[in-house]
């Protein structure tokens, strides 16, 4: 067997000019078409724009300009708006749009010479850990067809684990990078909420969103997050810090690491394969010389509830702007103004988005507020507390990141909250604003994988990478593919 | 039924379009007239992905205006979404700021009335805050569809908001005209009002006196101060009437019509919209240093109130004078000028004949040719100028008025070289004026039989004569004086 392509060998290839940008590109392209419609990984590809990507990175490579990166492949979410593609976000809503800026991630993935391989499918503007929400059909896990890749960045996961691309963008607003990462067995980091500019993301929930890389190695997502970190004045959430080397920390030993692992991780709705494969990769850590402590999060059980009124009372009003107005779907035949937005949000959006939209509108709603939304508000501010008091005791906190291997296709379809509380391990991560990534780290008795979850201080994500980096190179679950 | 036996209470909430020249979160243009939708950025039409960018010179309008009422300026304040649909608001929720507003507090002070009867009062302010005006859904020449302008949508706000301490038309009209004249004295709004720069929405109830404050209906949207007049009028009339025949005051938002002259319902309590206000996520609390604050007091303009108490206590202008002088900027700024020009030693002398000048002469010809007092072609220099020679006697006012308008008309470069140039230097020569009225009295002897004879009325008649024959130069009170004597004589 040979080793999977990653970020960092085909930099190295295009550098040491045994292969072009053009080359790589139509390499990706011809496997995709062998392999995308049996996945529905990817929900647009667009050859020419690909090549002309391509050749551009080639022609800097010959004016001497290359980057580290220059020529490298990438697949986009569907969530970021690009110029030359579509931005559907999983949408019927958004089936005509095409947006004419791009965001900040996709500008600062052109500066950095990385070439557009296509835009990848997701559940519907995020809202799902499963990808069966996308009006672009489901994507299954290429470890297993009859599973899901999780959500909402399972196009990007499933990409990456088949082959069809080195490295992803991806968003994760209660665990969209991570859970499809765990679920597709490949690394994935939701940076700290502000290191990675909003501007042309989608919002689904603006106060929980923010983007991140998805490849096959920590090292990967260190060099990608190099190229999408930085400040962006166009987002008044985006925070202005000095440029970082995410990548610094790579070679760092482990010896005196603190790892805390919360109790609260390891409860009753934990399978026995996760809880096993967790345990073995945390005996791995401290092989490596990692201590392991234990910490408490003592109000983690109120993260899903509080996420689940936050996130949907944010999505409520962020999608009120898709009216059938200005722009996207508009119900053929309607009555007055009133039933124009009726029938155009109800064919719209799909059942998972109206849920949400119907939950977010009510606990927003006139004497449910305070009871809702400002409680949920305080249990954030609780759970970021409990963080920092944990983190006085280590300096990165480690456990599963999901309960359970990927879910079978439809499994969840009659029990949305079910799902929810797949969800247990990733939302409190984004309501505290902590960085958090999530590596392979085995499999379970179904031969899916199992991911490990790693949390950080605040920016604290080249540590995060380091730890992560050393245990790959002392495991090869990285490298695994469904292949071999 | 009378009004005399009940009370009205009425507040205001003005809308007031802040000067700046981008919108408030985004860097479009906030220019007036452009082509439809053609200053509509990706952020004003609310497209996928786009954020919100504060405006730090709206912020800085805030905190003038705050300073001008001495309110405070919140050190935090947030911007909330109130949510709604509506065509022409495209994000479905406009951002504005709910729970904690970056102006809080302060007062303005009214004058109402005018002679006697005028009063001055003290109305409180709850609050102003920053938000967002929507854009504009056009209704006609679209063949039965609507059109959507957002030009307008993105333009920066400021709604203030006054406690309801107004209790008539006449000082809910003071309170907007002296808010209209101060947020254009500190120069963060132009007050265009038929631009929609300056509108109001008055909250009006009535309640018998002792009684506890009556069920209010708010009227929305008034862009000229008559039709806040009428339709408060209107409104306290009807409800009033409808109390009287036993009806109920139901909570409404109403509409006011001014070719009918009457207010009519737009939406009942119960179609109230519920806006589900919160944070919004997209922008951190607005955080406003005290050094903000204090470097945008220190470039603050004399507010009109300072102003006008100096002008009493320093020239000796009537409060009367004062607030007409401080009324607006620009005829403050006229005055002060003209003042400056006078020079020290003659500006405590000249202020209260400039003061009659500005308001009067010059305010009614710039009123009938429709002009702005920056735009006088009479310059603050030789208006001091006039006035000078008037009170040094050199001309009557009468001459003084033939002098301005030769002024007006760009006939000379001063009211010197004009006086000299049209031969209107006043004659106070006795032995020049006797003459004229040797020749006047040998005219009419009627009159001079008439004024022996006891009528006072044929004295002036004399005395208009002797002027019209000096042709307005004979000082009036030495031809007062020598026709006095020679008909006594």
């Amino acid at each position: 067997m040979s080793s999977p392509e990653t970020v960092k060998s085909l930099a190295a290839k295009l550098a040491a000019g045994e292969a072009s940008a053009v080359e790589l590109a139509q390499d990706y392209l011809a496997r995709i078409r062998a392999a995308n419609a049996a996945l529905n990984a990817y929900v647009e590809l667009n050859d020419e724009q690909t090549l002309t990507e391509a050749r551009a990175a080639d022609a800097l490579r010959a004016e001497g300009r290359a980057g580290l990166l220059t020529g490298v492949p990438i697949a986009h979410k569907d969530i970021f708006c690009q110029t030359g593609w579509h931005a559907r976000c999983g949408s019927k809503m958004l089936e005509s749009f095409a947006a004419p800026y791009d965001a900040g991630l996709i500008e600062r993935s052109r500066a950095a010479g990385l070439v557009t391989l296509g835009r990848t499918n997701m559940d519907e503007f995020a809202m799902g850990s499963t990808n069966e929400s996308s009006y672009y059909g489901a994507v299954r896990n290429p470890w297993n067809t009859d599973h899901v890749p999780g959500g909402s960045s399972g196009g990007s996961a499933a990409a990456i684990a088949a082959g069809l691309a080195p490295a992803a963008s991806g968003t994760d607003t209660g665990g969209s990078i991570r859970q499809p990462a765990a679920f597709c067995g490949i690394s994935g980091i939701k940076p700290t909420y502000g290191v990675v500019s909003r501007w042309g993301m989608i919002a689904y929930a603006s106060s929980l969103d923010q983007g991140g890389p998805m490849a096959r190695t920590a090292e990967d997502c260190a060099l990608l997050l190099n190229a999408f970190a930085g400040f962006d004045e166009r987002d008044s959430t985006s925070l202005q810090r000095p440029a970082e080397d995410y990548t610094r920390a790579l070679a760092q030993p482990l010896a005196g690491l603190r790892i805390g692992v919360p109790k609260e991780f390891f409860g009753d709705g934990m399978s026995a394969d996760v809880r096993a494969a967790v345990e073995a990769a945390l005996a791995t850590f401290r092989t490596l010389g990692a201590v392991t402590v234990e910490v408490s999060l003592p109000r983690s059980g109120m993260a899903v509830p509080a996420y689940y009124v936050i996130a949907p009372a944010e999505a409520s009003s962020n999608l009120s702007r898709f009216d059938g107005v200005r722009y996207g779907y508009r119900a053929p035949e309607y009555g007055n103004l009133d039933d124009m937005y009726a029938k155009t949000r109800a064919q719209g959006f799909g059942a998972e988005v109206k849920r949400r939209i119907l939950i977010g509108t009510y606990v927003l709603s006139h004497g449910y507020y305070d009871a809702y939304y400002l409680q949920a508000q305080k249990v954030r501010r609780l759970i970021a507390e409990d963080y920092e008091a944990a983190f006085a005791q280590c300096d990165l906190i480690m456990g599963p990141t999901t309960p359970n291997t990927a879910y079978r296709i439809g499994q969840n379809d009659e029990d949305p909250l079910a799902m929810y509380l797949g969800d247990i391990y990733t939302t409190s991560i984004n309501l505290a604003g902590l960085p958090g990534m999530s590596i392979p780290a085995g499999f379970g008795a179904d031969g899916l994988p199992v991911g490990l979850q790693i949390v950080g201080r605040w920016f604290d994500e080249a540590r995060m990478l380091g730890a992560a980096h050393q245990f790959q190179q002392a495991t090869d679950w990285h490298l695994r593919t469904p292949e071999n | 039924m009378s009004r005399a036996n009940w009370e009205v209470v009425i507040g205001l909430e003005t809308h007031t379009q802040l000067n700046t020249a981008s919108k408030i979160f985004s860097g479009s243009s906030t220019a007036f007239g452009a082509a439809p939708n053609a200053q509509a950025s990706p952020v004003d039409l609310a497209l996928p992905g786009v954020l919100p960018v504060m405006n730090r010179a709206a912020v800085e309008r805030a905190i003038r205006f705050g300073l001008a009422i001495g309110a405070t300026v919140a050190p935090r304040s947030v911007f909330a979404r109130k949510n709604y649909f509506y065509p022409d608001l495209p994000k479905g929720y406009q951002i504005s700021q709910y729970e904690l507003p970056v102006v809080q507090g302060g007062t303005l002070t009214i004058r109402v009335g005018e002679g006697d009867k005028a009063y001055e009062k003290v109305v409180r302010l709850t609050r102003a805050h920053l938000e967002e005006d929507a854009g504009k859904s056009l209704h006609e020449d679209f063949h039965g569809m609507s059109g959507i302008d957002l030009n307008r949508a993105g333009t920066p706000l400021l709604e203030i908001v006054s406690e309801p301490d107004m209790s008539s038309s006449a000082e809910a009209v003071a309170y907007a005209r002296a808010l209209h004249a101060l947020v254009r004295w500190v120069d963060i709004c132009d007050g265009n009002m038929q631009e929609g720069s300056f509108r109001c929405d008055a909250n009006v109830s009535v309640r018998r006196p002792g009684e506890p404050l009556g069920t209010r209906r708010e009227i929305k949207n008034l862009n000229s101060f008559r039709f806040l007049q009428q339709a408060i009028d209107y409104e306290i009339q009807w409800q009033i009437e409808q109390i009287e025949d036993g009806h109920k005051i139901q909570q409404a938002t109403v509409l006011f019509d001014p070719d009918s002259g009457e207010t009519r319902m737009m939406r009942s309590k119960e179609d109230a919209h519920d806006y589900r206000y919160f944070p919004d996520p997209d922008l951190p609390p607005l955080v406003i240093a005290a050094e903000w604050v204090d470097e945008v007091r220190r470039a603050m303009p004399e507010l009109p109130a300072a102003l006008a108490a100096r002008l009493q206590s320093d020239y000796g202008l009537s409060a009367y004078d004062a607030a007409g002088i401080t009324a607006s900027r620009e005829t403050a700024q006229y005055f002060t000028d003209a003042l400056a020009i006078a020079g020290a030693a003659q500006a405590t002398q000249l202020a209260k004949p400039l003061a009659n000048w500005v308001m009067g002469e010059l305010a009614a010809r710039l009123n009938r040719e429709e002009r702005d007092i920056a735009q006088s072609p009479v310059s603050p220099a030789q208006l001091a100028g006039l006035v000078a020679r008037i009170a040094d006697n050199t001309i009557s006012n009468s001459i003084g008025k033939k002098v301005f308008d030769a002024l007006w008309n760009g006939e000379g470069p001063d009211a010197d070289a004009i006086i000299d140039a049209q031969g209107l230097k006043q004659v106070t020569d006795a032995s020049a004026i006797e003459p004229i009225i040797d020749e006047v009295l040998a005219a009419n002897p009627k009159s001079v039989e008439e004024y022996r004879a006891g009528k006072e009325k044929a004295f002036n008649a004399l005395v208009g004569q002797v002027m019209k024959a000096s042709r307005g130069k004979a000082s009036p009170a030495q031809v007062n004086e020598l026709l006095k004597k020679k008909l006594g004589g």
